[in-house]
């Protein structure tokens, strides 16, 4: 095993701290997230590809490292989400559900902490829960929704883009046990 | 089962969880129903907040971002005022084009509707002068123009041509001072003398007190100016009162309200009825006459005989062919008359008591048969009511520039005829049938009771008529003073002489010969 292996791999700051999200902070930031999303748009149209709910969903699931909490977690940002949408309450849910538990389940193997592995796992997770949605969009409710790989993989590097220095202001609101 | 679980706690908690959600899904799908409460939970949390951010946004950011809009507000500002000064003329000059193929087109309708012969002209200057009213207009001796010809428009009389040189011509205006037009009243056929006076109206003089005159009331051509053909209307009567010795008539000439640019010389003049009808405007565009086909087909003519005069008429005439007697020459044995209606139907048989709008009966000719009219008027008179109040315009004979002053006598009759009870327009006898023309009783056509001679409504009709015996026509008691009043009248045969003077039609005027000018295209014989 190399030392660039072992790094990847051992365990986080976070958890050897014992880092947690302050209980106000549990409903506030995800609250933001879904307000920036509804509300900023309209201003700035621009900033309609970014994806703040998921990249919270990602975020605790990364740093909590609890795989149920993450369920429970994802489960109420999205179905938040499809509240406030047209769609049956569900289908957002059900994406960040799976987004939440393999977050979780990923962030027990790889030192989230490291840029990089932030990175790519930010852009993994923003394409897998597009194309989750996508197809539970076409399999659940039969609508015939386009998928675009591109557009999604750039999306996906702007998203992965954003969530490294959103991650640093959300670890500045922890607070250690 | 609780090893199972503790073990594999995290991915049964996830698809309990999946589970639930997709449970949820599907009753949404299945039975196409929201899940209300989960929605307004949201938007009840996220809404507030929302209105909230708004009301800091607009407050903060809308106040500085307005500032940063401002600035560029007064440049942007320049550039739209430049804009729209540019728009404002491009739209001026297309309201102008539109408003100069409006007239064109108006003034191209006109000239093809007038009988007179008349040569459009553009208004290219003003005459010089301090109190002259006069115009030059791009058409002059070479096309025909000639000094005296008249100028009009559509809306009415403009002037005259004073001078014409050969490519342009002076045009007088009605308002110069030095500007007189023999004019008559629309409603009493008033004739009277129309004087410029410098200013934009115009004033009528030599009408008396005595004579009848009326705010707003229209003034046409009298056609004994030698200029202005008879019944282009000149103007509305804007205030009229009693002189000393004669009414001071103003008058506001409709020629020249709507500022001058295109006109009609009038190179061959035909005189015209005045309308009984209120003026149209411009805007109300006037049906084509109907095609005259009686004046070109006898066989259309006789077709088309209607009225009960008509039928008399050619009733007579089969009888005088018969016995091959002309009318009007001097012969020792009159035709048997007593033929008449032995072969056909009575003479002077009632009309059916249809109503009026069933047949061509009911269309009033005012003696006039085959004599095209013009369109119905505008505003709907009720011509089939009483022909003599409500019948539209009719051509009038024959009467071109130059011929008699006189208004042909159709005018006359029927005009007084408009304006009186019609229980007074069958007062004429028939010696006054000769110069003035008559309209037909209307109980010839639409009186009910004179379709059955036996009623009772008749009988008593012939009592009252024997007791008031000026207060009907000379044939209507030829055609029911006949029978005794105590026995049921039956169908006679007429008074030959009589019902011939009566039936006949009341215009048997000659077309008068052309004077001077072009024969009148507009006139038509008479059969």
């Amino acid at each position: 095993m190399t030392e660039f292996s072992e790094s990847l791999l051992s365990d986080s700051l976070r958890k050897k701290k014992g880092a947690r999200l302050r209980p106000a902070g549990l409903i506030l930031v995800p609250l933001v997230a879904i307000l920036f999303q509804v509300y900023v748009p309209r201003f700035i149209p621009q900033l309609s590809y970014l994806d703040l709910p998921l990249l919270i969903t990602v975020y605790f699931a990364l740093s909590g490292r609890s795989p149920i909490a993450s369920v429970f977690y994802g489960a109420a940002i999205g179905l938040a989400q499809d509240s406030l949408s047209h769609q049956p309450i569900g289908l957002f849910g059900i994406v960040k559900t799976l987004v939440g538990y393999f977050a979780a389940s990923v962030s027990l193997r790889f030192d989230v902490e490291n840029p990089f592995i932030t990175f790519v796992l930010s852009l993994f997770f923003f394409f897998f829960h597009q194309f989750l949605y996508w197809v539970l969009t076409r399999a659940l409710l039969g609508q015939s929704v386009g998928f675009d790989a591109q557009q999604t993989a750039i999306f996906g590097l702007l998203n992965a883009a954003v969530a490294l220095p959103l991650f640093r202001v959300l670890d500045k609101l922890k607070v250690t046990v | 089962m609780e090893f199972l679980l503790n073990r594999y706690r995290n991915i049964t908690v996830l698809l309990v969880v999946l589970f639930a959600q997709l449970v949820l899904l599907a009753y949404q799908v299945k039975t196409n129903k929201d899940v209300p409460l989960i929605r307004v939970w949201a938007v009840s949390t996220v809404t507030p907040v929302e209105q909230g951010l708004e009301f800091v946004r607009r407050h903060t950011i809308g106040v500085v971002w307005d500032y940063f809009v401002l600035i560029h507000v007064k440049e942007k500002n320049d550039q739209l005022q430049h804009q729209l000064d540019q728009l404002k003329l491009e739209n001026h000059f297309l309201r102008t084009q539109l408003s100069t193929a409006e007239r064109a087109k108006e003034l191209s309708v006109f000239q093809s509707e007038t009988p007179s012969k008349t040569l459009a002209a553009r208004v290219i200057g003003n005459g010089t002068g301090s109190n002259s009213k006069t115009v030059f207009v791009d058409r002059g001796s070479s096309s025909g123009v000639e000094a005296g010809m008249a100028v009009i428009t559509p809306d009415g009389i403009v002037g005259k041509v004073v001078s014409a040189y050969p490519t342009a011509s002076l045009i007088m205006l009605v308002t110069d001072p030095s500007f007189g037009a023999g004019v008559v009243s629309q409603k009493n056929h008033v004739h009277g003398t129309l004087r410029g006076q410098g200013s934009p109206k115009c004033r009528v003089d030599y009408i008396q007190n005595e004579e009848k005159v009326e705010n707003g009331e229209w003034f046409f051509t009298a056609g004994d100016d030698r200029i202005f053909p008879r019944g282009f209307p000149v103007g509305q009567v804007a205030s009229v009162h009693n002189g000393r010795s004669a009414k001071e008539i103003e008058l506001t000439p409709s020629g020249i309200q709507g500022g001058l640019e295109e006109i009609l010389i009038v190179t061959e003049g035909v005189h015209e009825p005045i309308p009984t009808t209120p003026v149209v405007t411009q805007t109300q565009k006037l049906l084509s006459p109907p095609t005259d086909v009686t004046a070109t087909d006898p066989q259309a003519a006789t077709a088309t005989l209607t009225t009960d005069a008509d039928k008399l008429r050619q009733e007579y005439q089969h009888v005088a062919q018969d016995e091959n007697f002309k009318y009007g020459i001097a012969s020792p044995k009159p035709p048997d008359f007593t033929k008449v209606g032995k072969d056909q139907q009575p003479a002077v048989k009632p009309a059916p008591a249809v109503p009026p709008a069933a047949g061509a009966t009911a269309t009033p000719n005012n003696g006039t048969p085959n004599q095209p009219s013009r369109p119905a008027p505008v505003n709907g008179q009720a011509t089939t009511q009483n022909p003599a109040s409500g019948q539209p315009a009719v051509r009038p004979p024959t009467a071109t520039l130059g011929t008699s002053a006189q208004p042909p006598a159709i005018h006359t009759g029927v005009a007084n005829a408009a304006e009186k009870p019609p229980a007074s327009t069958a007062k004429p006898t028939a010696t006054a049938t000769q110069d003035k023309p008559r309209p037909r009783p209307p109980a010839l056509v639409t009186d009910p009771t004179d379709a059955d001679p036996d009623s009772e409504a008749l009988i008593e009709r012939v009592q009252r008529v024997q007791s008031k015996p000026p207060a009907v026509s000379e044939t209507r008691s030829a055609e029911i003073a006949s029978p005794p009043p105590s026995a049921p009248p039956k169908p006679k045969t007429p008074d030959a002489t009589k019902t011939t003077t009566s039936a006949k039609p009341v215009n048997t005027t000659k077309p008068a010969t052309a004077t001077g000018t072009s024969p009148a295209s507009g006139s038509k014989p008479r059969p």
